[in-house]
Parts: structure tokens; sequence; C-alpha cells
């Protein structure tokens, strides 16, 4: 199925099953996957073999799939994954925003003056308040640039291409102002946990439980899904595909969890914890998990609460209904200006929220910061199926979009590939993908 | 017809211009309840723009709108809904990128208790009243462009119909059918009526509306010309009114 329209994680219910097509097709039908996404991840599958193959042949090691690498990639994948979901609403209502790059970088420097600058003096260095107000500042004024940006569009009637462009300019001029060009730092130490580091992960057992709560997750909806399905009359899916489709999910929950639990804190950094905390250290040396970053879990819960958004509320049905005929959304009474506003307001709020990331994960910040980022943005959006015609397009789609963009760069640098040939790649990549998603929708069709 | 009852829908007076353009100038009509009122006239001579004023997709200029002989303020799509005026328009309106339900309930969506969209629901219910309009409809899991234009027809008509419409606006309901579907329509506007629902009919066919409505309203210019009954009026005298702009007798229905 053509699954274009994402109003559905369902689509064949209510047909006589048709038992047409090869054994392929019929297990399709039967799990209702989305073929894109298994296009998707097989895509991200031969990425992520490619380089590691490639580097065990030529430089006599592979090194992409190793837990430190997966790890680093997970990490390096969220702040342009955060982004990439609110770029989704603004591509598929047929917008487009220019700025979110600059925008982080005014974020970024904005919580970088409260916590550097304003609030120490006031509340004295280190106070535990002072990382949760300097994000809230800083998702504030993203929020803030984000709504301005919406209004001028919707209610001035300028292109968003212009008004974004127009703010690509400015907000990097204002946070040079803001800077005068210098690099903010230290971060408070709370706010750094923030970005990732052995530091900033939940740990072994953290991990384990942020994956049971992504187990029973699985179960849950998959029993909600027949139970609504018995409610309704529908057609079942059969059983054996609902226990395939809970399994498979299961499965890499605690794939994943295996994999961050599996690497381990460096060296030096174990030896200064033993120092600060004076534990033992038994004989065979102290093996402490990394766990899940935290940046990754911000970009898991933003994944999840705005796959809700879209799929599950009015606001999301709304979203592609302005995307598929702006005409007939406003026929129906939907104020498709105040969405534009609150769509652009969304975008800026996940702006400040990646900054967050971004500038923690850094340590630092500067008005530099998300110099690009745009385009990395729109590029994942892009390569995740979402259409720049506008209607269509998945938060999901977008963040394997991002995955893949970051696996290729982080591949291309572990092969020692240079800056120059990592562009060409990136950008053919792009294109290719954009070709693909045509040939993909035309056969669907 | 029971002119003497209180209308369903009075329009009076009614003036909007564009840039200086009178697109409607002036212009009363009114439909009873179980009455089917034709629009007449030409391509540009304002017929959809005023019917776009009752359906609150545009904002008049100088007049009033009565419903029920009562003052209506109506000044977005959402206002006309809550007056139960539902519209047909010529393009169908729906977002061809989602699927049947959710055209239905585009704008008033069924929530779960949560204030979640419940699409099984919706879904369930769109099935039963498709099943009414046309039995044979089965895709309801495709985005609408995927749809014949009979059923996308058939998707827009129970939008009207599904929300107990009390004034219907048809925008050239049958332009786009072929003849087995604009029959379903033309029989579809019977059982309406007798339900009691007043149905605004905007064509160009000037056969349907002989054998369609009860009243017919010819539009020139954005003015009107004249409002007639179908059954003092020959084929020809709707045709003289819609080209040369000219009442045939000066009796007012």
């Amino acid at each position: 199925m053509s699954n274009t329209t994402e109003t559905k994680t369902a689509p064949p219910h209510g047909l006589p099953p048709q038992d047409k097509g090869g054994p392929l097709a019929r297990f399709l039908k039967a799990t209702e996957l989305d073929t894109r996404l298994l296009g998707m991840l097989g895509a991200l599958a031969l990425i992520w073999i490619g380089f590691h193959v490639y580097g065990a042949v030529f430089n006599g090691f592979g090194a992409f799939l190793t837990p430190r690498n997966l790890w680093n990639l997970s990490v390096q994948t969220s702040s342009i994954g955060i982004m990439a979901c609110g770029m989704v609403l603004v591509i598929v209502t047929r917008h487009i925003d220019l700025s979110v790059g600059s925008v982080l970088g005014f974020c970024a420097v904005v919580m970088g003056v409260t916590q550097v600058y304003i609030l120490p003096p006031l509340m004295g260095v280190g106070h535990p308040m002072i990382w949760i107000i300097a994000v809230v500042v800083g998702m504030i004024a993203g929020t803030f640039v984000g709504a301005i940006h919406g209004w001028l569009i919707a209610y001035r009637s300028i292109p968003a291409f212009i008004v974004t462009l127009g703010g690509l300019l400015v907000w990097r001029g204002v946070a040079f102002l803001i800077t005068s060009g210098e690099t903010i730092s230290p971060v408070d130490q709370t706010f750094k946990l923030l970005g990732g580091g052995p530091y900033g992960a939940v740990g072994e057992v953290g991990s384990w439980i942020v994956g049971a709560l992504g187990c029973i997750a699985v179960v849950v909806m998959v029993l909600n899904s027949r139970k609504q399905r018995t409610r309704f009359g529908f057609v079942m899916r059969p059983i054996w595909a609902d226990y395939f489709i809970g399994g498979i999910s299961c499965a890499a929950v605690i794939g994943s969890v295996l994999l961050v639990n599996s690497y381990p804190w460096p060296k030096g950094i174990v030896k200064r914890y033993v120092a600060e905390t004076g534990i033992e250290v038994p004989a065979e040396g102290l093996f402490i998990s990394h766990g899940f970053a935290i940046p990754v879990l911000i970009l898991v819960v933003v994944v999840i609460c705005m796959t809700i958004l879209m799929q599950r509320t009015r606001f999301g049905r709304y979203v592609y209904a302005i995307g598929g005929n702006p005409e007939a959304a406003t026929l129906s009474g939907i104020n498709t200006k105040w969405m534009t506003v609150k769509i652009f307001a969304l975008m800026g709020f996940l702006t400040g929220l990646s900054a967050v990331v971004a500038s923690a994960r850094l340590g630092s910040a500067t008005n530099a910061l998300g110099t690009l980022d745009e385009l990395y943005v729109i590029a994942a959006a892009v390569i995740g199926g979402t259409s720049l015609a506008g209607g269509i397009g998945t938060i999901y789609g977008a963040v394997l979009g991002a995955l893949v963009m970051q696996s290729l760069q982080t591949g291309m640098v572990l092969i020692g590939f240079d800056a120059a040939i990592q562009q060409i790649v990136v950008g053919a990549v792009l294109v290719f993908a954009v070709y693909l998603d045509n040939l993909y929708r035309k056969n669907a069709k | 017809m029971n002119n003497t009852s209180t209308p369903l829908v009075e329009m009076r007076d009614i003036c909007i211009s564009f840039g200086g353009v009178h697109a409607v100038d002036h212009v009363s009509v009114e439909l009873h309840p179980g009455e089917v009122v034709g629009l007449l006239g030409h391509n540009g001579a304002g017929k959809s723009t005023l019917i776009k004023i009752l359906s609150g997709a545009y904002a008049m200029d100088s007049g009033e709108i009565l419903i029920n002989g009562e003052k209506a303020e109506i000044r977005n799509p959402r206002d006309a809904r809550s007056y139960n005026i539902e519209t047909i328009y010529q393009t169908l309106a729906l977002a061809d990128n989602l699927d049947t339900a959710s055209n239905l309930f585009l704008g008033r969506e069924l929530v779960t208790p949560f204030g979640l969209v419940d699409d099984d629901a919706m879904e369930a219910e769109a099935r039963e009243i498709m099943a009414r309009l046309n039995p044979n409809f089965q895709k309801f899991n495709d985005p609408v462009s995927a749809l014949s234009g009979g059923q996308r027809q058939s998707v827009a008509i129970a939008r009207a119909v599904y929300f107990n419409a009390q004034i219907l606006i048809m925008d050239e309901p049958t332009a786009a059918l072929g003849p087995h579907e604009t029959q379903m329509v033309s029989e579809l506007i019977q059982k309406l009526k007798a339900e009691g629902i007043g149905i605004f009919l905007i064509s160009h066919d000037i056969h349907d509306v002989m054998t369609l409505c009860d009243r017919a309203s010819v539009m020139k210019n954005g003015k009107l010309v004249g409002t007639v009954d179908v059954d003092s009026v020959t084929d020809d005298d709707l045709l003289s009114m819609i080209i040369l702009g000219k009442h045939p007798h000066q009796k007012d229905a």
C-alpha cells in the first residue's frame, strides 16, 4: 500500500483478504508493514554493512558496526533528528524553513548568556535551577522566533522561503551581536549532561528500564489495535502477524539496550570515577556501561510525542489536510493561518530543544553553532519521504533520513574519505533518494 | 409553494465587491424548507460568489442573512456549519491525501475521551453512511485521490448529509459526473427534499434546473434578473433571462 496519507497504520481492513501475489506480497499484506519503511531500513543496513566491510577489507579494521561507533552515531543524529521532526510539519504544509540552523545558533547563544553571564552572579555558580531556567529561556526564544516567522508567513502573506531566508541571516547576525563573536563557556555542569558523553547517559540499569517500558508499550499498542478492530468488526490481522510485529519490535528494543550497554566508559573516565568515589575495582577491571545517551532519549521522546501529534490529534490531521488541499481545509472551517503560526512556533520550539543538545554536547555556545544545519534537516526530511509538494511525510521517516545522512558522514570519516568527497556523496545521495522515492510512488499508484 | 411560511434562508440585499467590481449587487433570494432553488447565470454572473457568502467563504460588504427568520452572523465556514448549512463545492473541496473518513469528518473529527482522533469510529460511521449513498463504495483506506469522479462526489455529498444539513448548497454537483452518477445525485436531491431540507442548486444545465428545481433565480453581471417558478416558464424563457437578462413576465414567484 502506498501509505501516503499516514492517517492509519492499518490499511486493508474491511476488505476480504486477497490471496494474490507471492508469499512476500501476502506476508506484507498480513503484517500491514509499510514497504517504504522496510526500504529505508534496508538502505540503512546496506550503508552500515558496506562501511564496515570496506573498513575491514581496505583498512584492516571494520570500525562501523562497533558499540562505540553506533553509540556515537545515535548521539550525533539527535540534534538534526529533533529538528527534522518539526521540518516534516513545515514541509507537509507546503512551506520551508531555511532558518533553523541560525535559530539554533541564536537559541544556543541566548542559553549560554543566561547560564554563564546572567544567572551565576544572581544565584551563585552551580545553582541547581540554573540549567532549568537556561533551557526554558532557550526554548521560549526558539518558539518566539518561530511564531514571528509563522505570523509573517500567514498574516502578512510573505512566502516562507523569503521569511526564513531573511531569518537565516538575521538570527545568525543577532547571535553574533550578542556574543561579539566570542565563545561562551563553560556551560553549567548539569546542562552539559543533556549533550551526552559518559556522564550524560543513563547507564546499564537505566537502559534496561527504558527497554522494559518500550516493550510494554509495544505489547499495549498491539493489544489495543486488536481491541479497536473487534469493537468495529473490522477484519483482524492474523494472530501470527501480530506476534511477529510485536516480537520484532521488542527484539529491536532489547537489541538496542544490549548494544548501548556493551559500550564501556573509556579507561581514563573510569579511573577518575574510581578516584572520586573510592569504590573498589575488581581484579578483571571495572566495566561501566554507557547505556542510552540522554540526547538520544530526548529524541525518542520527541519522536513519540510528534508521532502521536501527527497521527492521533486534530492538529496533525489538519496539518495533512492543509498540505493536501489548503482551500478544502479552509472551507472545512480550519483556521489555516493560525495553524501556520502554530506549526512554525513548534518548529522553533524543537529548534530550541535541538540547540540545548548541540550546545550541551559542545560544552559551550558559539554564534556559529548550527551553521548549515538547515540543509541537513531539510535533506533528512526529504530523504525520509516528506514530499515538497505537500501533504505527505512521516516523523519516523524524517528521523530515519537523519540517521541515513549521519551514517554516511560518520562512515566516510571512519574509512578516511576527506571532506570534499563527503559533501559530494551526501549531495548525490539526497538527489538519488528523492529519485527513488518518485519511482516508488509511481509504482505504488 | 408555501410562500406564506417563514423562509428557511433569506438573503436580503446582499452586496460584495472585489477591487471595485460589484460581484454581487443588491441581490435578494430566499429558500423554503423542502424546496430546491436553482441559481442560474453565465460564468462570472456572481452565483458562486453569492453562495460562498452563505457558506462563510466570503464576508459580504452589506446586506443581511436570515435563517428561520432570525438574523444570522456568518463570518467563516465554521459559523455556516453551526447553522446547519452544508456546501458541496464544484471543486469538491477534498484533501486528496486523506482517506474517505478523514475527509468526511474534516474539521469535525470524532475524538476519544482523551481528545485523540478516533479513526476507527470515523471509519465505521463512514462505512455506514456510504452504504446508504453508494453501496458499491469500498475504498475506505485509500486516499481520495485514488477515487473516481463519482466516488469523490459521493464522499462530498456524504459529508453534507451526515451532519444533518438543513440548508444544502450544491455548486454544479453533476459537472464532473457520468450519466449514471448524475441520476444518483438527482435521486438524492429528491430524497433530501422530501426530508424537508432546503437546497440551493447552482447549475449551468437548464434541463437539470427544469426537472429538479421548484424555483429558479437568474443572475447576470452580479445583479438578480429575477426569480421564477419553473412550472410557469419554458426552457427558452430561462435562456433569455440568462443571456439577455430579460424577465419573461413580470410575475414574481
